[in-house]
């Protein structure tokens, strides 16, 4: 009798039932189609990073950065310090300027919360011929003191000089490099699993192998190897070493290096044996990403340590915007709109049995319990409520699929953390403008929710019409329902 | 057999209270017809609700064969309710969305019939009242007396001790109206209940052996003869 009476009342009032049902689905919908979109912009968001600090990085630890004691430009005063050299043609440079001791890593490693950990030296190299067109860019800058450190290194470039012409390296003391230059990445070849490069796919020929370590090989980015017509089995030379290119590395959007060479060969072209820039870390899991963090600061003096979520935070651009929008607009706009749909269901719910109040009350003079009334009133809220689920899950898939069909491209920006080795050598936040197409993954746990929303509009409309229909009297089907109260 | 001793039910509307019903005094003995008449809100409705266990009298006890429902917890109630009372009321209390059988059938779910001795027993019913060619139609596609004759079946498909009618043939034409009393009739008689019944039908007050008036919440009773 329970589902006779359900499907022929359902059938009877099939209209209202929709109206109820399409409520839910449009709040459910909703739910589903922003946190997809918002899913597809965490991952996106995630590809940016990982493609700048590698798969499965939860920390970065770098050199503490040091109040600048000379004027505003502290940087570049590489002159007489350690982590530059101006060996062959080229100048080759320590991101940032600021290294560690390799004895970091081990440190780091031996932290609790530490999983693993991999050191890797970021360097700057500028072409021979850039190097005079640079020393001009900074004299037309402010940066007095830093003016005679590249003095010292003028009469290198002073035979090229001439031929480079005018100031390309734009102005304002380099705060862009030149398309000339490149930046490379010195990989601890003993460690394939962690850092920049694990992110990247290898497109042709191979990675590199522990047996590498002291080798004169490098893996080079496809655009840049694209952009000068460089291949597996050529060679290049920096500073006079050449190097035999064993691999093309694709990656996923930002790369962290044009040329990646092993850690040894680095160090020893930026003068900078046993010293690394960056210490990758991964923690034993994502729960002990805050241990690990305030063990390395509290044990390891001297080093700044970045979480992945502070490097999310460095990422920028409409894609950032977009995201901060799914993830706070979107949010409430689809909590308000399944708010206002459980409001419906439970009022609608409520006035149908205020309706009904005959018919339960009916009911009840046959011998039914008011348990069983209620039941058959929170059945029929249900099944509305799950044909609303249903309708809504078909929304938010065909909501989730438009998009990722469209996919609108996004742009993000990676602002270097502080003290990773940035592009900038000013220290301000610029990076390159990347295009990211946004898709709409739906989750399981997703449709888990989407169900869960259903089960639970019903039950809140259900119990909105229970409650009214368990106070029924069963005295009131004899008379239509009045203001009118027992005396006690 | 019913024994009402001092009932009294007292209504609050906005300040002033209401005695709907006060100090009823009121023997009914098992298998007898009692009809009751008396003007307009005069009490009539409220003792039947008081008879059936829908409602509580303010004091006073309902003694249903000893049982005094006054005080009866609600479930044992509503199982009274469902096992021994019929209940047939003036405005056709069917439900919309069930057709003519399923509206018999709901009076049997109470009572933890299998689905299938369910049907029968309503079809049966149905029959009963003649209706049988109609089991599969809905309240809104019969006529107003089939759909009272349906509620009748209803009410007494579960066979009760007592059926109690508040003007069945109130809301009826003149021919329903004959057709359905005189089905109650017949029906109180073959299955020896106690039935109980309100009516402004004076040719139905005319023949009732045993005629109870309710005035101001008081109940006067006039014995006609012999019971039946
Ligand atoms: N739920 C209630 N709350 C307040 N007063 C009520 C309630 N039910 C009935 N009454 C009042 O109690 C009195 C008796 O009502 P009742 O319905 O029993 O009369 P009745 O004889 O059945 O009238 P009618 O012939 O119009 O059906 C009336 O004055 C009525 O207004
Ligand atoms: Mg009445």
């Amino acid at each position: 009798m329970f589902f006779t009476y359900l499907r022929r009342e359902l059938r009877c009032h099939a209209k209202a039932a929709l109206a109820v049902a399409l409520g839910l689905a449009l709040g459910i919908g909703l739910v589903i189609t922003v946190s997809s979109v918002a899913s597809g912009m965490r991952q996106a968001q995630g590809r940016v990073l990982q493609s700048r600090y590698g798969l499965g990085t939860d920390l970065t630890v770098t050199k503490a950065a040091t109040p600048p004691t000379r004027g505003s430009t502290p940087t570049f005063d590489f002159a007489g310090q350690s982590g530059s050299s101006a060996r062959g043609d080229d100048l080759v440079t320590v991101q940032g300027s600021r290294s560690l001791d390799a004895s970091v890593v081990s440190a780091v490693t031996g932290q609790s919360g530490v999983a693993d950990a991999a050191g890797g030296l970021s360097l700057r190299v500028v072409k021979a011929d850039r190097r005079f067109t640079q020393g001009q860019a900074r004299q037309g800058g402010d940066a007095t003191g830093v003016i005679n450190g590249q003095h010292g290194f003028g009469g290198y470039g002073g035979v090229t000089a001439g031929q480079s012409g005018g100031g390309t390296a734009g102005q304002g003391g380099g705060s862009r490099f030149d398309a000339d230059d490149y930046r490379a990445y010195g990989v601890d070849v003993s460690r394939p699993d962690i850092g920049p490069l694990t992110s990247a796919r290898i497109t042709s020929g191979t990675g590199f192998s522990a047996a590498q370590a002291d080798g004169r090989v490098a893996v080079v980015d496809s655009g840049y190897a694209r952009r000068n017509n460089l291949a597996v089995g050529r060679s290049f030379t920096v500073s006079g070493s050449t190097f035999k290119i064993i691999g093309v590395a694709a990656a996923s959007a930002d790369p962290a290096a044009e040329v990646y060479l092993p850690l040894h060969q680095a160090q020893a072209l930026a003068n900078a044996t046993g010293k690394v820039s960056t210490v990758y870390v991964r923690a034993t899991d994502a729960q002990h990403i805050g241990t690990a963090r305030s063990a390395i600061q509290k044990n390891i003096p001297g080093t700044d340590v970045t979480t992945s979520a502070e490097l999310a935070a460095a990422v920028s651009g409409s894609l950032t915007t977009a995201a901060n929008l799914a993830t706070n607009a979107g949010r409430w706009l689809s909590l308000a709109a399944l708010a206002v749909a459980f409001l419906a269901a439970g009022l609608s719910t409520s006035s149908a049995v205020g309706r009904r109040v005959r018919e339960f009350g009916t009911l009840r003079t046959l011998g039914w319990s008011s348990g069983r009334v209620v039941r058959q009133v929170m059945g029929e809220a249900l099944v509305n409520a799950l044909v609303g689920g249903a309708l809504g899950i078909a929304l938010g898939l065909a909501a989730a699929y438009a998009v990722s069909c469209v996919s609108p491209t996004l742009t993000a920006q990676v602002a270097d953390a502080p003290g990773s080795g940035g592009l900038d050598q000013g220290g301000k936040a610029v990076g390159d403008v990347l295009h990211i197409a946004l898709t709409a993954p739906v989750s399981a746990a997703t449709l888990a929710v989407a169900v869960a929303l259903a089960v639970g509009g019903g039950l809140v409309a259900g119990g909105c019409g229970g409650w009214r229909a368990a106070r029924l009297r069963p005295a009131d089907a004899l008379r239509p329902a009045d203001a009118l109260r027992p005396a006690a | 057999m019913y024994r009402l001793t001092g009932v009294t039910k007292r209504y609050r509307r906005g300040d002033e209270t209401v005695d709907a019903l006060s100090g009823v005094d009121l023997v009914i003995e098992g298998g007898s017809q009692l009809v009751i008449q008396g003007p307009a809100g005069g009490g009539k409705t409220t003792l039947l609700q008081m008879l059936g266990g829908l409602d509580r009298p303010t004091e006073g006890s309902v003694e249903l064969d000893g049982t005094d429902l006054a005080r009866l917890p609600e479930p044992r109630l509503t199982r009274i309710r469902s096992e021994s009372i019929g209940f047939v009321f003036r405005t056709v209390n069917l439900i919309p969305a069930l057709t003519a059988l399923e509206n018999v059938e709901t009076a049997l779910v109470p009572l933890g019939l299998a689905a299938a001795q369910r049907r029968q027993q309503a079809a049966e019913a149905l029959e009963s009242v003649g209706l049988a060619e109609h089991r599969d139609g809905l309240p809104g596609e019969l006529s107003g007396g089939q759909r009272q004759r349906v509620a009748v079946a209803r009410a007494l498909v579960k066979r009760p001790k007592v059926l109690l009618a508040d003007e069945p043939t109130g809301d009826l034409d003149e021919d329903a109206r004959d057709e359905v009393m005189s089905l109650l009739e017949g029906l109180w008689r073959a299955h020896g209940l106690t039935f109980v019944v309100v009516t402004h039908d004076s040719a139905i007050a005319r023949r009732a052996p045993r005629l109870a008036t309710v005035r101001k919440g008081r109940v006067a009773v006039r014995e006609r003869g012999p019971a039946r």
